[in-house]
């Protein structure tokens, strides 16, 4: 019997039908996304419904922003000294940690952070409300609910993100001060001087494009898997654990393209 | 033979002009992932009517008031909704349409991070050109009219299941819509609680003069409802008077197999010699 319920649970597709199923989902996210995009030139705009997000992402992330900021600081400093120590260059430091936290490590750090926390947040908020039939009772009152629930999301965080990457970036400076200061004796002065003057405008520039697209796929990913969520609490929990593992890994394979292009664009070194 | 005249008032029964008719099914057809849900299905609603639908569990009843509301768009056919054509609409177009159109879910798919404040009052704060008297007093209205005034600041989860539907009957009747659609409004309520819900649909049948479609499982819903009219002055509904049945705006549609097997008054029912039908309502 419990053998009968496992084999029906585990029915084979075809590996066309699979395929198929796959660009399905890849049209219906791409629809998604553009909708998302196309909604904030229509009316209306649903305004504190997004700053209503904008708290929930910015606020609520703020404490595990400048934990995971500091710790990356931290741990990337006292992970380069013993090297840098080794060359004699340990007043180096600064540098590395500055241009490390500001062009990469911060904005992969804080997408990663927000993308657990928030993407299965919405698609754990959404897929409840689409099994319980929340989603059609707001079509049948009239109401978009890619215009009600999915912009505000994606405006919010890619705005949010924006601003918890600034902040991950400055606590990740102020966790590798606190080695380089009180555990490895450089001078404090000095530090904050190097860290601030290695940094040129592609640094930044790089640093602070990549939370808009982080933040666009974290949103537009977590609404998708709410959205498309069916099979009542088994099938939300799928969709929140499929919006963290794939936001996740599109954020990662979206630095390295990105990182790539604003190489080529900016010609830095 | 006196008749109540307040149910029955303008009714022109289901065989009416077409022009009449609120909603039209042409020989819809549709199937998930290649299973046939619906096959061929017509029928059409007068203007005043409340049809009862019913059928085995999976025979597409809420699927057809999906269809009806357009939140399902068939593969085949034309649905006329209101005189518009809603196979043919754009999502963006239905949005207005809608709001012409009520809605009960069949677990009340109220907003559960809402009050039942917010959840009756949101087609209206959806609009934005009211103001928050109007709302407030519109939504104690329809909150009075299912008599759960005093839950207004209560949360969905802090209610009953009667009590959930009653709210979400409210909030489908607060812009007074031409038609309503209730899907198994009674679906897992107690025999009294069910009565209650009954009575109110009778009550915005006859007093509103809302056509409906109801889909429901509970054959005694619907005969109540085609044996009983809601009378205003002692605000309750009473039983028609021996030899009036029928003579309410009231239809009964069966499904089977995805198709319509029967269309027609309590009459027709109580006298049909299909075995199916027969076995259905016995």
């Amino acid at each position: 019997m419990a053998a009968g319920n496992l084999l029906t649970e585990l029915e084979l597709i075809s590996p066309s039908d699979f395929i198929k199923q796959k660009i399905l989902s890849v049209q219906q996210y791409a629809l998604l996304s553009a909708r998302a995009i196309g909604n904030l030139f229509q009316r209306p705009l649903y305004v504190a419904d997004t700053v209503q997000q904008a708290d929930f992402i910015g606020w609520g992330s703020l404490p595990i922003i400048v934990l995971a900021g500091a710790a990356s600081g931290a741990v990337l400093a006292l992970n380069s000294a013993s090297t840098l120590q080794r060359f004699g260059s340990l007043g180096l430091i600064a540098q590395l940690v500055s241009v490390g936290m500001v062009r990469q490590l911060g904005p992969i750090i804080t997408g990663l952070m927000v993308a657990g926390r928030n993407a299965s947040g919405m698609a754990s908020e959404l897929g409840s409300m689409m099994v319980t039939e929340q989603i059609d009772a707001m079509r049948a009152l009239g109401t978009d609910p890619m215009k009600k629930l999915v912009t505000p999301r994606v405006v919010a965080t890619v705005f949010m993100l924006f601003f918890l990457t600034i902040i991950s970036d400055l606590f990740g400076l102020v966790g590798g001060a606190m080695v380089a200061v009180l555990m490895l004796g450089l001078d404090s002065h000095q530090y904050w001087t190097s860290s601030w003057q290695i940094l040129a405008f592609q640094d930044v520039f790089t640093g602070l494009v990549q939370p808009i697209f982080y933040g666009f796929i974290i949103a537009t990913v977590g609404c998708f898997y709410g959205m498309t969520a069916k099979g009542g609490t088994q099938g939300v929990g799928r969709a929140t654990t499929q919006a963290v593992v794939v936001s996740s890994v599109m954020i990662l394979v979206t630095d390295f393209f990105l990182t790539r292009v604003l190489i080529v664009l900016l010609g830095f070194r | 033979m006196a008749t109540p005249t307040l149910p029955i008032e303008g009714f022109a029964g289901p065989q009416s002009d077409s022009a009449q008719n609120v909603i039209v099914f042409e020989d819809v057809v549709l199937a998930f992932e290649d299973k046939p849900v619906l096959d061929g299905i017509s029928f059409s609603l007068a203007h005043g009517e409340t049809k009862a639908i019913f059928g085995v569990a999976g025979s597409g009843k809420s699927t057809l008031l999906k269809l009806a509301m357009g939140l399902v768009r068939p593969d085949e056919g034309r649905i006329y909704v209101l005189g518009n054509d809603i196979t043919r609409m754009r999502e963006e177009e239905l949005f207005e349409l809608r709001r012409r159109i009520g809605m009960v879910f069949q677990e009340s798919a109220l907003f559960d991070s809402m009050t039942v404040r917010d959840n009756v009052a949101y087609r209206l704060m959806e609009e934005g050109d009211v103001s928050e008297q109007e709302i407030d007093k519109r939504v104690r209205e329809a909150l009075s009219f299912v008599e759960l005034e005093h839950t207004m600041d209560k949360l969905p989860s802090e209610l009953s299941g009667g009590m959930r539907r009653r709210v979400a009957i409210a909030r489908a009747i607060i812009t007074q819509p031409e038609v309503i659609l209730y899907d198994s409004p009674t679906g897992g309520l107690d025999p009294v609680t069910s009565t209650t819900i009954i009575e109110l649909i009778i009550k915005q049948r006859d007093v509103y003069k809302t056509s409906s479609l109801l889909v429901t499982h509970r054959l005694q819903d619907s005969f109540i409802m085609a044996s009983h009219y809601f009378d205003k002055k002692v605000n309750k509904m009473l039983p028609l008077l021996p030899g009036a049945k029928g003579e309410v705006p009231m239809g009964f549609l069966i499904l089977r197999d995805g198709k319509i097997i029967f269309d027609g008054d309590v009459q027709q029912l109580s006298h049909t010699r299909d075995e199916y039908i027969r076995e259905y309502i016995s």
